[in-house]
């Protein structure tokens, strides 16, 4: 089956992000694909690579990178909410004259249309939220 | 590319938090898909409807306006909950109106909401393809 993946909170204070990614591994393992997971609301701070977590937490950002690059899953940060939060790449932040970016490896942004998209090539799209 | 039946259901009060706003944003984005959408508005969700909407106290931008348009991005079938109305001591009049043109009935301006029951909804739900909850 294809799954498509919305991820509406951000890393650490919600069970959201966690409980996506469980999911993501586990369908992959069952041989299952993931056409996109998408990050939205406070979700987009996921795909920061400036997280220090305790070396005992897991590492929420690097995971999901690691979950891409092995299975080659597209993850996208919502270019607006990533833009209010101050999650930006190399290209955004040039853009918008900051003097920094702080997007982790494997992640990108994209526009909203990409979220509907998944949600027509999936036979199902799965929200993880509130 | 075959249509499928999208559902945007939320169910947060307009301000306090932003899932209102966003929710607005990938509906209005979604409408240039040409899917079948509609919207449905439970619990909280309600008062993101509410006529005569003023934000000036809390600083926030008021895009109540915004709710008015969606008829031109032909997104003419937006469910209310009776339920989550009632418990909040509203009614429809409680709410902003909004229209849509109904393009094979002579553009005649029809109206937008509807008041449902939970289980009309739940019959809603059952029929859709994709639900995006905020």
């Amino acid at each position: 089956m294809k799954f498509g993946i919305l991820v509406n909170e951000g890393p650490y204070t919600h069970q959201a992000s966690d409980s996506a990614y469980y999911f993501a591994a586990a369908a992959l393992r069952a041989g299952h694909e993931i056409v996109r997971v998408f990050f939205y609301h406070d979700g987009v701070n996921n795909g920061t690579r400036l997280g220090v977590p305790p070396q005992d937490d897991r590492n929420i950002s690097a995971r999901w990178a690691e979950l891409a690059k092995d299975n080659d899953v597209e993850l996208i940060l919502c270019v607006a909410a990533a833009q209010r939060r101050g999650m930006l790449d190399a290209d955004e932040a040039r853009r918008a004259g900051k003097d920094a970016d702080n997007m982790a490896p494997g992640f990108q942004i994209s526009g909203l249309g990409q979220l509907i998209d998944a949600g027509i090539q999936a036979d199902r799209l799965i929200v993880f939220g509130d | 590319m075959a249509s499928k039946r999208f559902l945007y259901i939320n169910r947060k009060a307009p301000h306090g938090t932003v899932y209102a706003l966003e929710s607005l944003e990938v509906v209005l984005i979604g409408a240039a898909f040409e899917q079948d959408v509609s919207l449905a508005f439970i619990d909280d969700g309600v008062y993101q409807l509410m006529r005569n909407q003023d934000t000036t106290a809390i600083g926030s931008k008021n895009f109540s306006p915004t709710y008015k348009a969606l008829g031109d991005y032909d997104v003419s079938k937006i469910y209310v909950e009776q339920e989550s109305l009632e418990t909040r001591g509203l009614s429809k009049d409680d709410l902003m109106p909004l229209t849509y043109e109904d393009e094979d009935d002579d553009w005649a301006e029809k109206d937008s909401i509807h008041i449902v029951s939970g289980a009309e909804l739940a019959e809603i739900i059952e029929q859709q393809d994709v639900i995006l909850n905020f």
